[in-house]
């Protein structure tokens, strides 16, 4: 079984759960944006939750399948169409041997999971068939797919007419909240700054991809006044190279936030103000260009509760469709 | 030296051991990140050291927060006590400085320097008191470096260059930072050398080139083939100038899958050369050399 390639879309690559194991050396966790929507198209098509899919931004690919399928799906608001019929969401459906796979134009959100019952069978990678684009690792040929390329496909079955209940269909509110954790550099800026961070709404800027989303419209941060420590660099807002955690938040010159996201740089010179809490990763993946957005302080308890709530709303996703 | 703890959301602990750069900040970092690993903490996904600083990943549905930032202070007191002593490999390193791949990308960018009428060679030698580019590269070429880091992308090394803190090259990185960046060049930001593994952006100055890759997601390359990464943490650097001639059947040699870099076991004992920086590094250019 295979699926052929006929438009590849924007940027559209096979993500499954990530790669752990490797940051120390700057390959980074990679896998969906959207970790929460892939584990749904998954249950849909009744894959393993980390089996690979297909992850597309803001435009679907076409596709042709060599044999009949179940697929489903999940995220940004993309509506699959079947030799241009148009499919529900969240919901799995049948595709056969010969029929198309299109996509209709993005209505909200930014990301697409397309998952294939028996999930995209590329070669594991250091334990992942997630693509790392960067490093030309993983995936399809270490890359987004191109126009005649032929993805494999696993074996197995499927179910087609199975859908994930509204309410459990996650997506960022409007405008955006993402909760962070203060931390790590946040004693370089001053009281005032730090106050103005979190009361600023901020939107996100056309430089927002899987490496990280950068963010505009906020007050510049001021710094609190030290000789700068050997090694760092003159800019207020450098550091001694350092690692960099999934999710925090750097602000290069104090101008531009940067959340760093899924294909992380694994670390480097610039402050960090904290974290975004990881509850809160997926919503990042399916926040297009000039989203508003709000910086949400938390703490550790909060972040842990958040955590246990995501979870919850898996586990009732895996018993709906049990 | 006092190591300062912060949460990096619910997922890191992030441990500054010092604010400044030194090889005793990095020894300690590496200790403690070596005891993390001894000690098999459950729940821990990634262990990092960086240049002064390390930080571990965990899954808090595993430990708690609080009890990985109580485990990582304990070993931290136990890691004071380690000995400044590696064995890790000394590694020379081909280097074509002033190539054209790396001045043609410098010329590219131009707008984005802080002297936008020099390279970023001439401006590094200038601004670090050298008469000469040939005088700069003598120096960055000299003595080794300490490969203190991993990371940024997929296997790039961060170098610390082993002389004492006056005669350490520190150059700032472009004002703003490039889109573009040939792979292998040969920079320095900061104080910190590196080779960039793959193209892509970056913002240190660019002085040259490696003919010698080290990174290969394909695992064809000979000495690659164990592992796609080339460096760890601990290795030490040696640069050796190359030309144009030289630099191209070093390619050509890679190509043919017949290059093997010039690699030796070596111990390296912090205290020691702490004593006599200058003799400590000829002693290890001799076991490069085998004399």
């Amino acid at each position: 079984m295979a699926i052929k390639v006929i438009a590849p879309g924007l940027a559209t690559t096979v993500q499954d759960l990530g790669r752990p194991g490797y940051y120390h050396l700057g390959i980074p966790l990679s896998g969906a944006m959207d970790r929460y929507a892939l584990v749904c198209a998954n249950l849909l098509v009744g894959n393993d939750e980390g089996a690979a899919c297909l992850e597309c931004v803001f435009m679907g690919p076409e596709l042709e399948f060599t044999r009949d399928a179940v697929v489903a799906v999940t995220g940004a608001d993309l509506p699959p169409k079947v030799d241009g019929e148009e499919r529900e969401t969240w919901t799995s459906f049948p595709v056969k041997a010969g029929q198309r796979l299109s996509f209709s134009f993005l209505k909200a959100g930014a990301r697409a999971y397309i998952a294939v019952s028996g999930g995209i069978d590329v070669p594991v990678v250091l334990g992942s068939r997630s693509t790392y684009a960067l490093g030309a690792l993983g995936g399809h040929e270490g890359r987004a797919l191109a126009a005649g390329d032929t993805l494999p496909v696993g074996a197995g079955a499927g179910r087609a007419g199975r859908s994930v209940p509204a309410a459990l269909r996650r997506m960022p509110g409007k405008p955006a909240e993402l909760r962070m954790l203060p931390g790590l550099y946040w004693h370089r800026i001053t009281a005032e700054a730090g106050r103005h961070f979190f009361a600023d709404t901020w939107k996100v800027a056309p430089e927002a991809d899987r490496i990280g989303y950068r963010f505009r419209g906020g007050r510049p941060l001021d710094f609190v006044p030290r000789e700068q420590p050997f090694g760092a660099g003159s800019d207020p807002s450098n550091i001694v190279d350092a690692c960099y955690p999934y999710g925090s938040i750097q602000v290069p010159g104090g101008t531009e936030p940067i959340v760093l996201h899924r294909d992380a740089v694994s670390g480097g010179g610039y402050f960090m103000l904290g974290t975004v809490i990881s509850a809160d990763m997926d919503l990042i993946g399916q926040m297009q260009p000039h989203t508003e957005t709000r910086f949400v302080e938390v703490d550790m308890a909060t972040a842990l509760k958040a955590r246990h709530d995501r979870e919850a709303g898996l586990q009732k996703v895996r018993d709906a469709l049990a | 030296m006092t190591a300062r703890y912060s949460f990096g959301g619910d997922e890191h602990v992030f441990v500054e051991v010092d604010e400044e750069m030194s090889l005793e900040a990095f020894f300690k970092s590496l200790s403690i990140t070596n005891a993390v690993k001894q000690a098999g903490i459950r729940g821990v996904t990634e262990i990092c050291p960086a240049n002064a600083s390390f930080q571990i990943k965990f899954d808090p549905d595993v430990i708690s927060p609080d009890d990985m930032l109580a485990e990582l202070k304990s070993l931290e007191a136990a890691a004071e006590k380690a000995e400044s002593r590696i064995q890790t490999r000394i590694i020379e390193v081909p280097v074509f400085y002033r190539d054209p791949w790396t001045t043609e990308t410098l010329m590219r960018f131009r707008e984005r320097h802080q002297d936008p009428n020099s390279t970023d060679i001439e401006y590094a030698a200038r601004i670090n008191g050298y008469a000469t580019v040939d005088d700069f590269i003598k120096a960055h070429s000299g003595a080794p470096w300490f490969v203190s880091m991993v990371g940024f992308v997929a296997g790039l090394p961060f170098l610390y260059q082993m002389v004492e803190r006056k005669r350490q090259i520190q150059v700032p990185k472009y004002l703003r930072p490039r889109t573009d960046t040939p792979k292998l060049t040969v920079g320095i930001g900061g104080c910190f050398g590196c080779i960039y593994s793959v193209r892509g952006a970056g913002g240190y100055q660019m002085f040259g080139i490696t003919p010698m890759p080290i990174y290969d997601p394909k695992q064809e390359i000979s000495y690659l083939r164990d592992f796609m990464v080339f460096f760890r943490p601990g290795d030490i650097v040696k640069w050796k100038p190359i030309d144009r001639a030289e630099y191209d059947d070093t390619v050509a040699a890679v190509a043919a899958n017949r290059y093997m870099p010039k690699v030796r076991e070596v111990t390296f004992d912090l205290d020691e050369f702490n004593k006599d920086i200058d003799g400590y590094n000829a002693r290890l250019e001799g076991v490069l050399n085998g004399h």
